[in-house]
């Protein structure tokens, strides 16, 4: 160390130095960063407390969000669903929309069709295990979509600015000014309702959400001292956009993404209910659809399906708060 | 030799309804290896200088040369090789990292950027920049959140001094910090000056860390510098009244009386005054001041004062 010979100490720097050595009890491990000690250098009580539970990138984030009790809840059941979705083919095979047995089975009545069948003698439990693939696929490629678009657009407006941003901003309200749900129906009924179509309709009017969002993100983070750091250091747009600006973007966007999973989800629902889903594949809207005239008689028709979107949607809402939580240090950080 | 020169720059902001001059004509030379202060009250256009030389502020007017190269017409490209060379650090630590990079990608980075060396060069850069402005060495893998605010404020200078740069713009680099912190950070700062040979343009409202720092010092008022001297010139005789108001205002414990403050707060740099813009607060204000801007004047060897009733 070269710091005492080549500076000199105003007398009240120097004053103020020594008077921190005796306020600063050294901490426990601190024996070896004492022999450092020097006028540039000093044991920190922070640095030396974080020494002990520093925890590497992901592997902290995952461990909070393991802990959280209702995250796990969340993750779960939603796996369950995935799982069944994956094991459809095989749990069982052949077409869902076939008779198997006679109408109006009430559960529990047959062994063989524990959840019961439906006024075409059509397996509930078969219906609910091959519609959780619809719902799922539906719910997440379509989210993927609207990310992918809003997370653009948004990030091209919030970080540009200008007239760039005022373009953006206008299609963003022409989308946003035009009922979701009409735009949606009128969507999948000008294209033919198959599973492709519906899933590109829910993401062109979801988009707008996250494109908002991600711009209103980027505008406040552009401005940070680190975004200015990262422009004195000669860094490229691409860059500051990516690296550094979108990671900080992302705990909202990521919340809105579990949410909005669980609204496409809910979306399909409401399109199949309607009779605009596909005809060809079974889904959870369309079985609530096809209850709905029994609803009296055998209310457990629309009930069961039911069940299914709620708790999927109620476990991706679980999953997209625990995801907030561990995904956010300083928060993390500071309800420890 | 001169590294940095200035001429009249000006940076104007569009708020709201009309604009904010925040730097308005001014013209300031660096030299290499010195250490200039720019002091000045909360708003009065210091920060604005420091990063309308860097063109981080695009200024409005006038020119910045940079050993010979005019800045203000650099392309996007040119201004990336510049970036090299002036580099930045910043007043509050905890918002000029980002929270979401461990320590080594902060400072991997501008390495990447910049095309320097392989992945194990930079490693080694990496580490050996770590160890000069005295981070611990298992301080790397972790996040920005995890340090004091002195130790950030250390992983904000290895940020900027990782590249090598010749002209270092110290925005405020101790002001979020502890006393005691400060003095640290302070002598890193000398150290690492004396080997890596930079200059400092040193931003500060604090002149007892001016005075213990710059070799040169420019004092600014409502965008405009009304009193360059060497550091020792200045505070033996100080010319214009603002600075005098200043030099008075910090507490001496020697003299224990209170220090007449200056009366009034800043003006609107919306609509600053006609004349001399210290007119409002100046107890020698006359209709002069009012009416007409005072030039340059020259006190002695690099004293310039800009006031009509200096002495």
């Amino acid at each position: 160390m070269t710091s005492s010979q080549s500076t000199a100490l105003s007398p009240s720097l120097l004053v103020a130095v020594g008077r921190s050595t005796e306020i600063a009890s050294p901490p426990p491990d601190a024996a070896e960063a004492e022999k450092e000690w020097s006028y540039t250098r000093a044991p920190d009580a922070l640095s030396a407390r974080s020494a002990y539970q520093s925890r590497r990138g992901l592997r902290r984030e995952i461990r909070i969000f393991l802990t959280n009790p209702n995250a796990i809840v969340g993750v779960l059941f939603l796996a369950s669903v995935v799982v069944t979705a994956l094991l459809a083919p095989l749990l069982y095979p052949g077409d869902p929309l076939e008779m198997v047995s006679r109408p109006f089975l009430w559960p529990g009545q047959n062994a063989d069709y524990p959840l019961g069948t439906d006024s075409m003698g059509r397996d509930v439990l078969a219906g609910i295990v091959h519609g959780a693939r619809i719902s799922l696929t539906v719910g997440i490629v379509a989210t993927a979509l609207g990310l992918t678009i809003g997370i653009g657009i948004g990030a091209v407006a919030g970080y540009f600015g200008g007239w760039v941003d005022e373009v953006l901003v206008k299609i963003i309200e022409i989308f946003q000014t035009l009922p979701n749900f009409v735009l949606l129906v009128v969507l999948v009924a000008i294209a033919q309702p198959t599973v492709t179509t519906v899933t590109a309709a829910i993401g062109i009017i979801t988009w707008p959400t996250v494109a908002r969002l991600t711009r209103a993100e980027f505008r406040a983070i552009r401005e940070k001292d680190y975004v200015l750091a990262a422009r004195s250091l000669g860094y490229g747009h691409a860059r500051i956009v990516f690296a550094e600006i979108l990671p900080n973007a992302l705990p909202p966007i990521i919340v809105t993404s579990s949410v909005m999973v669980a609204g496409a989800i809910l979306m399909e629902a409401a399109l199949s209910f309607m009779g605009l889903g596909d005809p060809n594949r079974v889904s959870w809207g369309s079985m609530i659809g096809s209850g709905r005239d029994v609803i009296r008689t055998a209310w457990y028709l629309t009930a069961l399906p039911g069940l299914a979107i709620v708790f999927t949607v109620i476990s991706l809402n679980l999953i997209s708060d625990g995801l907030n939580d561990a995904l956010n240090p300083r928060f993390s950080e500071e309800r420890r | 030799m001169t590294l940095l020169s200035v001429h009249n720059l000006s940076t104007q902001y569009s708020a709201g309804r009309g604009t904010v001059r925040a730097v308005d004509d001014v013209s300031l030379e660096i030299e290499t290896g010195e250490t200039v202060a720019l002091v000045g009250e909360s708003g009065c256009g210091k920060s604005s200088l420091g990063k309308s030389l860097m063109r981080l502020v695009e200024p409005t007017s006038g020119q910045v040369t940079f050993k010979g190269s005019d800045v203000t017409a650099m392309s996007a490209r040119e201004l990336r090789g510049l970036r090299q060379r002036i580099q930045m650090i910043f007043q509050d630590p905890f918002a000029s990292l980002n929270p979401r990079q461990t320590v080594r990608a902060i400072l991997t980075a501008p390495l990447k950027v910049h095309g320097i060396g392989d992945g194990k060069r930079r490693r080694e850069i990496v580490e050996k920049i770590a160890e000069q402005v005295g981070l611990p060495p298992d301080s790397l893998d972790r996040y920005p959140h995890e340090f004091s605010g002195g130790q950030r404020q250390r992983i904000g200078i290895a940020r900027a001094l990782i590249l090598e740069p010749e002209l270092v713009v110290c925005d405020e680099p101790v002001s979020a910090l502890d006393l005691s912190i400060q003095a640290q950070i302070l002598n890193l700062l000398v150290e690492m000056k004396q080997r890596l040979s930079l200059s400092y343009l040193f931003v500060s409202h604090d002149l007892s860390v001016v005075r213990y720092f710059s070799d040169r010092v420019l004092v600014m008022y409502l965008g405009k510098i009304v009193e360059s001297a060497p550091t020792a010139a200045l505070w033996a005789s100080p010319a214009h009244p603002y600075t005098r108001a200043l030099l008075a205002a910090v507490p001496d414990p020697a003299k224990r009386k209170h220090a007449a403050p200056i009366s009034g707060d800043l003006p609107s740099p919306h609509n600053p005054p006609s004349g001399c813009r210290f007119h409002t607060r100046c107890p020698l204000a006359t209709d002069l001041c009012r009416a007409e801007a005072p030039r340059y004047r020259s006190f002695g060897e690099n004293h310039t004062v800009a006031c009509h009733y200096a002495q």
